[in-house]
């Protein structure tokens, strides 16, 4: 049943071919046998995730049950889950039960899904390795001794080893679509606003967007059509309506005007990596869509105008752990500043008061102007990149990352080297816009991605041409030797 | 870019963090390097141009003055490292004498 997509499981419960008490004991069964070598989790609800599967199993015999009733998926351990520990992969908050769901919890299990735990992630989501996580890095599994991508590698690595058949995740900088790319599932970032931020830990506000990782860009098609729509809870979660994704995946794309920004297939990009984006490209080109050359001039100052912006938003973010409301607090602290110090530097990782030290220097007194302000100015023109782009074609190809899944430690001594893998990401949530990974053709056994980038809530034409290039290619149903 | 020990304690005394010697050291050449490559940034033409604070040009929302949540403030404090009587317990803040 694992080598199924969630679509095809949910078939299957539909069937009554499986009961979702069976289909949920299987994954947690996978989970204990195989997650020691990859440690994409860091809490297994295996009571709870039994208790909800009966639930679904009852709501199904009584005609009760939605489409994904019953089906088991994970929480990057960013989204609150209440009365289940939720980490954000910190020592800060190792011991934080939260008393309050996240919306986008509460909506997977008002559609009758079933939580099978919390999935490991760099450290408040600070990182593009899974490395900086409190609970130990996370381990590609088509590789042991590569990094699966971060900051939601725990989610990617689950879906990747099928330990999950889908898992929600978040994107700052990049944070679904290049682990989705270096694990070989499928992940989307959707618009900024279209899926809720409530309960979920905040690191860079103005960046921040909720996603999820899958098999198929079917299945998370079915998820995002859950998971989107306003909510009052977020403020900045937007009232736009929710489209039936599902339903507009058959879409044709004949006549689709697909753009390829000459700035993302420079020289920084892996020659093996741009054919098998090459290949994608040519597939699409094959089914009707008009290739279109385009650029991004402003696209090379993405990188650094990203980094002023998150660690100034992080570091503003991240005041409220203080070691008095919850959270870890030192041992026998001499005065309140005390107490607050050193509750913080124990609590936090090197990653993570780097890039609040970091965003710290940047908005203290005289700065301001030199780096935030112009950083959100270097934002705005690449905005307008984009719009200007979004005139003369629909949708954007690109690659997910310049580089394959890199060895584990073999970039931690140099923030800056690994900041700059995320230069294919981190441009897209500058703007706003939604973005989709897909698995494209392995290189040396290691998965590669396309990236498929869309105007603002055009999400549902990401997964249509993502579908489309699913029912040509099986990449994104490869499984890890060790895990098929 | 060249930062003092003296401007990282600084920043570091206004994130209310507290890096030990050698973690100092590291933070010098670390933040150093990062505000090297922040650098970049001035070569960009930005004169004229607004800042850009949400990618979807909204309005910050309001909305009634009205109760939405019930009093959960027993569990809020259950998760809370010292709280006794409703209220959050810290060390002194005031000499007792």
């Amino acid at each position: 049943m694992h080598q199924k997509t969630l679509l095809e499981q949910a078939q299957a419960l539909q069937a009554g071919e499986v009961s979702s008490v069976e289909l949920t004991r299987s994954y947690l069964e996978r989970i204990k046998a195989h997650d020691g070598s990859i440690n994409s989790f860091i809490t297994v609800t295996e009571e709870q995730a039994l208790a909800q599967a009966e639930q679904a199993d009852r709501a199904r015999a009584s005609n009760e049950a939605g489409p994904l009733t019953g089906i088991p998926l994970a929480h990057k351990d960013i989204f609150c889950t209440r009365g289940v520990k939720t980490s954000c992969g910190s020592h800060m908050l190792d011991n934080f039960v939260s008393p309050y769901d996240a919306t986008v919890v509460e909506r997977l299990e008002a559609a009758g899904m079933v939580m099978l735990g919390k999935t490991n992630m760099d450290e408040f989501a600070m990182g593009s390795s899974n490395e900086t996580s409190y609970y130990g890095p996370v381990r590609n599994p088509w590789d042991p001794e590569r990094v699966p991508g971060g900051s939601s590698g725990g989610s990617a690595a689950a879906v990747a080893a099928r330990l999950a058949p889908a898992a929600t995740a978040t994107d700052t900088g990049g944070s679904i679509r290049q682990p989705a790319t270096f694990c070989g599932v499928t992940g989307l970032k959707p618009t900024y606003g279209r899926v809720s931020r409530f309960g979920m830990v905040a690191y860079a506000s103005s960046l921040d967007q909720g996603g999820m990782l899958g098999v198929s860009a079917e299945d998370c098609a079915a998820l995002l059509g859950v998971m989107a729509g306003f909510d009052s809870r977020d403020s900045t979660s937007v009232d736009h309506p929710v489209p039936d994704y599902q339903a507009e995946l058959g879409q044709s794309i004949d006549g689709l005007r697909l753009g390829l920004p000459k700035e993302f297939f420079d020289d920084r990009l892996d020659a093996r990596i741009r054919a098998s984006v090459e290949e994608a490209v040519k597939a699409w080109e094959g089914q009707g869509a008009e290739l279109v050359e385009i650029s991004l001039p402003n696209l090379p100052l993405a990188t650094p105008a990203y980094y002023v912006i998150a660690s100034a938003e992080c570091s503003s973010n991240l005041a409220r752990y203080d070691g008095v409301r919850y959270g870890h607090r030192c041992q026998d602290p001499q005065d309140l500043e005390d107490l607050f110090c050193r509750s913080r530097e124990e609590g936090f990782g090197a990653e993570v008061r780097r890039r609040i030290m970091i965003g710290t220097y940047a908005l203290s007194a005289g700065y301001w102007d030199a780096y935030y302000g112009r950083a959100q100015r270097v934002r705005q023109l690449i905005r307008r990149d984009f719009q200007q782009a979004f005139q003369k074609v629909d949708v954007i190809a690109a690659p997910v990352s310049p580089v394959l899944p890199f060895k584990l430690g073999e970039k931690t001594q140099d923030p800056v080297a690994m900041y700059l893998i995320d230069c294919y990401t981190i441009p897209v949530n500058l703007a706003g816009l939604p973005g989709l990974s897909l698995p494209a053709r392995p290189v040396e056994g290691l998965p590669t991605g396309v990236q498929l980038i869309g105007s603002y809530f055009d999400e549902a034409r990401l997964l249509g041409l993502g579908a489309a290039w699913q029912r040509e290619t099986d990449w994104h149903r490869q499984v890890p030797p060790e895990f098929a | 870019m060249n930062l003092t020990a003296d401007t990282v304690r600084r920043i570091a005394q206004l994130a209310r963090l507290r890096p030990s010697p050698s973690e100092e050291e590291r933070l010098i050449q670390d933040m150093g390097a990062i505000l090297e490559f922040f650098a970049q940034l001035s070569e960009a033409e930005v004169e004229g141009i607004e800042p850009m604070a949400h990618p979807l040009e909204v309005d910050q929302r309001m909305r009634e003055d009205e109760v939405t949540e019930p009093d959960r403030r027993e569990d809020y404090q259950a998760i809370a490292p010292d709280a006794r009587e409703g209220l959050y317990r810290v060390p002194a803040v005031l000499d007792s004498d």
